[in-house]
């Protein structure tokens, strides 16, 4: 199996264990990700507003690129995967915006969508399927708790995501279970964090992200996982008061996959 | 409605694609919301004020700066109101003024630490400034 791949730049510089474990399991699945030439940053929130062009076009980029290899992106940054699905979207959807990026790219064949993106964790899903990844599971993580953080980006908006079901999800609890762990579902696992909000102040994050590690200690989690850098820094920074843990998925992916040591802090 | 204030409103409304007539004022928008607590206006009164004209408090809230964009407002509006879109809308509105910026460039290196990932930085920039 092969993919075109986009790590992001939080991926390349603080959160290089999330890229690093996804590419080591990746191949030890025998897939192979190819990444990018040249990618630039997504810009890592989605333009709400119907007038913003310039702000989608590093996305659009990425796009094309990947349609030339095959036409199958995989993403693994939350922020990252909800930037690049939603302007393929609106690639898709929206021949005003459409007509208006590839007449200011004047790419060498027009960009319309065609490229389909696929988050890490959906491939292992629907790619690769669980079964086959419990096959693979060298280390299984016997009798560890392990709370699912979805956080909001990969879920919402569920119709333009199309991730899974946004309220009640459990792509990441079967990911847990396929890794041999037992996974641990609590309330707050599809709430905010506190997001870019952290930048100006820090107490909103604070409030958010004790309510997620409170609420999964309650419901006897020993650790969470995520898929998102920004959530792991403002969780991170917030779990001194609970005993629960933070890893990126692809960390206990790998230890599963017996590619990492197992049980130390990231 | 003044002229000032229809116009405003049109431009919220282009930019944000959003119907304030659709809503039903049952509060789902504001009581998902995870920034309630720190917000002046909550995202249900985003709606009821863009639909009167009623913008600029809009405009000079600390709310602009609160929402996580979280789309929570959006995924559990019954109605489809996407209320975060015009918050998003009224955010620009005001940074795309020159000299409007809600955080500036030289400000960043004071808000770093040794672990605050790139992506926070590039968020808080994109919804802050222009």
């Amino acid at each position: 199996m092969k993919f075109s791949y986009y790590p992001g730049c939080t991926l390349k510089t603080k959160a290089k264990e999330l890229d690093r474990y996804a590419r080591e399991s990746a191949q030890a699945l025998g897939i192979d990700l190819c990444e990018l030439p040249e990618w630039q940053c997504c810009g890592a929130v989605y333009p709400m507003a119907s007038d913003e062009i310039a702000t989608k076009l590093s996305a659009v980029r990425a796009l094309a690129d990947a349609k030339k290899e095959g036409g199958e992106l995989v993403t693994l940054c939350s922020a990252c995967h909800h930037v690049i699905k939603r302007v393929n979207g609106d690639m898709q959807s929206n021949s005003d915006m459409r007509g208006k990026v590839n007449r200011y790219l004047q790419l060498e064949e027009e960009y319309a969508g065609e490229t389909t993106v696929l988050h890490y964790l959906e491939m292992l899903r629907d790619r690769v399927g669980w079964s086959e990844l419990k096959k693979k599971v060298t280390a299984p993580l016997k009798g560890r708790k392990i709370g699912a953080y979805y956080g909001c980006l990969l879920l919402r908006p569920a119709k333009e995501m199309q991730f899974d079901n946004p309220e009640n999800p459990s792509i990441l609890e079967d990911f847990i279970a396929a890794i041999g762990a037992t996974p641990v579902k609590y309330p707050y696992r599809n709430e905010c964090c506190g997001g870019y909000v952290v930048v100006e102040d820090k107490e909103a994050p604070k409030k958010k992200s004790g309510n997620v590690l409170r609420s999964a200690e309650k419901h006897g989690a020993e650790a969470v996982v995520t898929a998102c850098p920004l959530c792991m820094y403002n969780l991170e920074e917030n779990s001194a008061e609970t005993g629960v843990s933070v890893y990126y998925f692809t960390e206990l992916l790998a230890e599963a996959l017996g590619l990492k040591k197992g049980g130390g802090a990231q | 409605m003044t002229e000032a204030q229809k116009d405003l409103k049109e431009q919220v409304l282009r930019m944000s694609g959003v119907d304030p007539g659709k809503c039903m004022t049952c509060g789902k928008c504001s009581g998902t919301c995870p920034a309630y607590d720190e917000m002046e206006y909550h995202p249900h009164q985003f709606v009821s004020m863009v639909k009167k004209g009623n913008i600029e408090p809009l405009m000079r809230s600390e709310s602009l700066w609160q929402c996580l964009s979280c789309f929570a407002c959006m995924e559990r509006c019954p109605r489809g109101v996407e209320p975060a879109k015009l918050i998003e809308a009224v955010r620009l509105l005001v940074i795309r003024e020159k000299g409007n910026n809600h955080l500036n460039a030289q400000e960043i290196p004071g808000k770093l630490d040794e672990n605050i990932p790139q992506q926070a930085i590039t968020s808080a920039f994109r919804k802050y400034g222009k």
